[in-house]
């Protein structure tokens, strides 16, 4: 009797709620061919989200990029591993003696998975749909990549790096720009920038971003269709249960994949990863806390390590208190931190001590800059050269977050909060959430001393550079400073710098000045960021940018 | 009755309503926003303007509400920014129902299915082992947070044993079916036994660990009560009326011991969304409370705002349920016709 009644409340429950969510979406597909394969098999990856679309050119969140990278290739590519532009659905490409004009000689015989012809045609079409882009779509949430990398759009409200794209011949692309940037082609190499079919955009109307309420809505292609040429074609997004199914691309003009079927799986908790991975419900995951890094090696799964291609730095916000425009007061800030120490003790095995604003693989790094030892005597002597004994700030620092660069934040603030108080400044210490104020505080200039990083999307410096203090009304404030519209300039200056040696001489200047003159924050350390798989998954190659592709990546039994 | 059951629905949307505005109100008032959660550490101050404009965050408060009143009141309650951007906030509440209410379901089913028999036997045996056992047992449920217990269990039962997932509803490569969104029920349904089963797997430990909120308040209402009701005169009377014991435990004890049981179980499903954010967030398991774990870290305003007002309208309801299931249990409440 007792039992009799939850049953029926269950039932009348399960009832109602069969009502409310009066929805199927019946999808048995077939479970992709059988031809081809090596190895065979299904790898399941962890992740730290679902991704929040599958058309990269809106994308903007890791998850989505990963998934991309599988099922889009762009014109350029960067060689697995490294952070080095390759030819990808382009075979080569040169330059006009002016830098304005870029002849792209496109592979042959490549096909979208929608059996449409990759060529000339579609090589502009994408063009000219990312150029005119209209409506809510030219939100920054939206296209932030097209702003930062092209400017503006068709209609001109902005200037724009991107003139036009023109086919030659069937396998020929002439890509006119406004003006030279170092950073073109490299950044056609954004997974922003693959290429889609044009078929399968029109067909499912991928243009058709609209702004709802206080968000953005995407179209069915960008949620359903997402068609390119890689390895893997997308089979279905489960999202009721957070994974997205790829299978392999029979048809793939290059190193077929050896999987049958790849799935993400989104895991939110990175402890929740760890454990799915430790009992096997999962093959492997992306960013492995530092902390688990000896624990998972231990139980023998194979931790691959990328090269560090990030920055750490502590900002220094000039913009509330006059005496951190001195620079006497930045060098004591510098002097006071054990950047030696925080490496060896709150960063993983592969971390160093950053010198430059970027790391050594780039264009233009050097090692010819004033560095600051950790010497709090020195430091304590600056303040009292600049009258700044009693100097008091704020320092903010971000909970609910960690960051490949800030594996630890709480722990890295308070080793950096000692360090300055030994040296007698006034801390002021204020920690926000991430996004629930941190975020908005820094951008807005509320911080005096910040922690915050940066994690690279391609190999020029005006990846790191640029975005940090091109713009003088920065996080920085350097526009409070009078080198702050000179470093503007000479960042614009080098970045448009046709020839290579030159732009190399300009990037080491300006790293040298950054350190020795400017020091508008300090740079702390490049720290590598890890993913896990487990011991029968091969073939895997870790990339600097974190963009693996999964093509070349077998499973055992 | 029926009078009864208008005015509380009444009641219910005026709740409804008044939370809407409060919540509306708080969380815009919280530090932060959707803005820093869509452009993270790209945001420059002059695209952080731009996108606050855009999204209409720099107008009034009231005059937010008002805009977003009227679109609610045409079924549109905004698109996530950040559990699921893109997505309209309802689609992820009707999308994740299913999943919590699976959860919950079972756990209710769990904790009734052990607390009310056990606390029936402790209370008949009291002060046995048995009793003093099933007491510390429900003590610990109580104290243990249950997001330690989900920990525990996946711990032993998922990873160190192996004998259950770890995460999600159900295995990836299962090539399920969905009709309904209970994946259980699909399964079922569809005649894909194998997506049935593995869905009902998923749910077994993080159900369990759930169960513990609800259980021990079970177990010791049960036991409380039926405590008093044996001592009560009509118990006396029925056994001077010469019935059996059986009759009497079934009949007399039982039936009124189960009222303030009902209550209970009725009032612990608002304790039970609390720990399914915490139970979701262990078991990695796509429900309203991971929904609502994720949006507040991302400050998602549309489907916090929604899950929050579903849920409290959802714990409203059930209260009214548990009331008018009164009059099932007690014939008394149903020829007086109202409530006590």
């Amino acid at each position: 009797m007792v039992h009799i009644r939850p049953v029926r409340m269950a039932a009348l429950g399960l009832t109602a709620a069969l009502v409310l969510t009066a929805c199927a979406e019946s999808e048995r597909g077939d479970d992709g061919g059988d031809a081809g394969g090596q190895t065979g098999g299904t790898m399941t990856f962890g992740t730290e989200g679902a991704p929040k679309l599958f058309d990269p050119f809106y994308a903007t969140d890791g998850p989505t990029f990963r998934t991309s990278q599988q099922i889009f290739e762009g014109l350029v590519e960067f060689k697995p591993g490294t952070a080095e532009a390759a030819p990808g659905l382009a075979e080569s490409w040169e330059n006009s003696e002016d830098g304005l004009t870029w002849t792209f000689k496109l592979r042959e015989g490549v096909k979208f998975h929608d059996g449409t012809d990759f060529n000339a045609e579609a090589a502009c079409f994408n063009f000219e749909r990312w150029y005119n882009t209209t409506g809510a779509a030219q939100s920054p949430a939206v296209t932030g990549y097209w702003q930062d990398n092209f400017g503006g759009f068709a209609d001109k409200k902005a200037p724009s790096l991107y003139e036009s794209c023109t086919v030659s011949d069937p396998t020929t692309i002439e890509v006119k720009l406004t003006r030279y940037t170092s950073k073109f082609p490299d950044i056609l190499g954004l997974p922003s920038w693959s290429m889609q079919s044009p078929t399968a955009l029109e067909k499912y109307n991928a243009n058709e971003v609209t702004q709802q309420g206080d968000s953005f809505a995407f179209p069915e292609y960008a949620t359903e269709h997402p068609t390119g040429t890689g390895p893997f074609k997308f089979e279905r997004y489960d999202e009721a249960n957070g994974t997205v199914e790829l299978v392999r691309n029979d048809d793939y003009w290059g190193e077929k994949a050896k999987l049958d079927k790849l799935i993400f799986r989104a895991i939110p908790d990175e402890t929740a990863r760890k454990q799915a991975l430790e009992a096997g419900d999962i093959d492997g995951y992306d960013l492995p806390g530092p902390a688990d890094w000896q624990d998972l090696e231990d139980q023998g799964f194979q931790l691959l390590i990328r090269p560090a291609f990030n920055i750490f730095y502590v900002g220094i916000g000039q913009k509330n208190v006059p005496q951190l425009r001195d620079l006497k007061v930045r060098q004591a800030i510098a002097h006071a931190i054990d950047r030696e120490g925080l490496v060896q003790q709150m960063l993983p095995e592969g971390a160093e001590v950053a010198e430059n604003f970027y790391p050594d693989t780039v264009f233009g790094w050097t090692d010819d800059v004033q560095s600051y030892d950790h010497d709090p005597d020195k430091a304590k002597q600056l303040l009292a050269d600049a009258g700044a004994q009693n100097l008091s700030v704020n320092f903010y620092w971000p909970t609910e977050v960690t960051r490949p660069y800030m594996p630890d934040p709480r722990a890295m603030f308070g080793f950096i909060q000692g360090n300055l108080e030994d040296v007698g400044i006034k801390l002021n210490v204020v920690s926000k959430p991430w996004n629930g104020g941190y975020l908005e505080d820094v951008d807005q200039g509320k911080a005096d001393l910040f922690l915050l990083g940066w994690n690279g999307d391609y190999n020029t410096p005006d990846n790191f550079l640029g975005n940090f203090f091109s713009d003088p009304n920065n996080r920085f404030g350097t526009g409070n400073s009078p080198w702050g519209a000179t470093l503007s300039d000479e960042l614009k200056a080098a970045d448009s710098e046709v020839d290579d040696e030159t732009r190399q001489g300009m990037y080491e200047e300006i790293n040298k000045k950054l350190k020795a003159e400017y020091l508008p924050a300090v740079p702390i350390s490049h720290s590598p960021p890890a993913l896990v798989i487990a011991e029968n998954v091969s073939g895997l190659v870790a990339s600097p940018l974190t963009d693996e592709k999964f093509n070349t990546v077998s499973i055992g039994s | 009755m029926l009078r009864y059951t208008i005015r509380r629905l009444l009641q219910l949307l005026i709740v409804v309503g008044v939370l809407s505005l409060l919540l509306f109100a708080w969380l815009r008032s919280l530090p932060g926003g959707p803005v820093s959660a869509l452009l993270g550490e790209r945001a420059t101050a002059e695209t952080r303007a731009r996108l606050t404009e855009e999204l209409g965050l720099n107008d009034p408060i009231f005059v937010q509400y008002i805009k977003f009143v009227g679109r609610a009141l045409s079924g549109d309650f905004g698109v996530s920014t950040g559990v699921q951007p893109g997505d309209p906030a309802l689609d992820i509440f009707l999308q994740r129902l299913p999943a919590t209410l699976e959860l919950s379901i079972l756990a209710i089913i769990i904790a009734i299915a052990i607390g009310i028999p056990l606390g029936y036997l402790a209370a008949r045996r009291r002060g046995s082992v048995l009793d003093n056992l099933s007491v510390v047992s429900s003590l610990i449920g109580v104290a243990v947070p249950v997001f330690f217990l989900a920990f525990l269990l996946k711990q032993v039962f998922a990873v160190d044993l192996g004998w259950f997932p770890t995460a999600g509803r159900q295995e990836g490569g299962i090539d399920a079916t969905r009709v309904t969104g209970f994946f259980v029920l699909d399964g079922i349904l569809t005649q894909e036994w194998d997506a049935a089963w593995d869905a009902f797997v998923h749910l077994i430990l993080p159900a369990v660990a759930l169960a513990s909120i609800p259980f021990s308040v079970v177990f010791r209402i049960t036991r409380a009560s039926v405590l008093d009701v044996v001592d009560e005169d009509y118990i006396r009377t029925a056994e001077s009326k010469g019935l059996t014991t059986p009759v009497i435990r079934r009949r007399h004890v039982l039936r009124n011991a189960m009222l303030p049981v009902v209550t209970t179980i009725g009032l612990q499903t608002g304790a039970l969304l609390a720990g399914a954010v915490l139970t979701e967030t262990v078991f990695a398991f796509p429900g309203i409370g991971q929904a609502l774990a994720i949006g507040f870290e991302r400050r998602d305003y549309p489907v916090l705002l929604l899950l929050i007002l579903c849920s409290a309208g959802v714990f409203v309801l059930i209260n009214l349920l548990v009331d008018l299931s009164y009059a099932l249990i007690d014939p008394r409440i149903r020829t007086r016709g109202g409530g006590h």
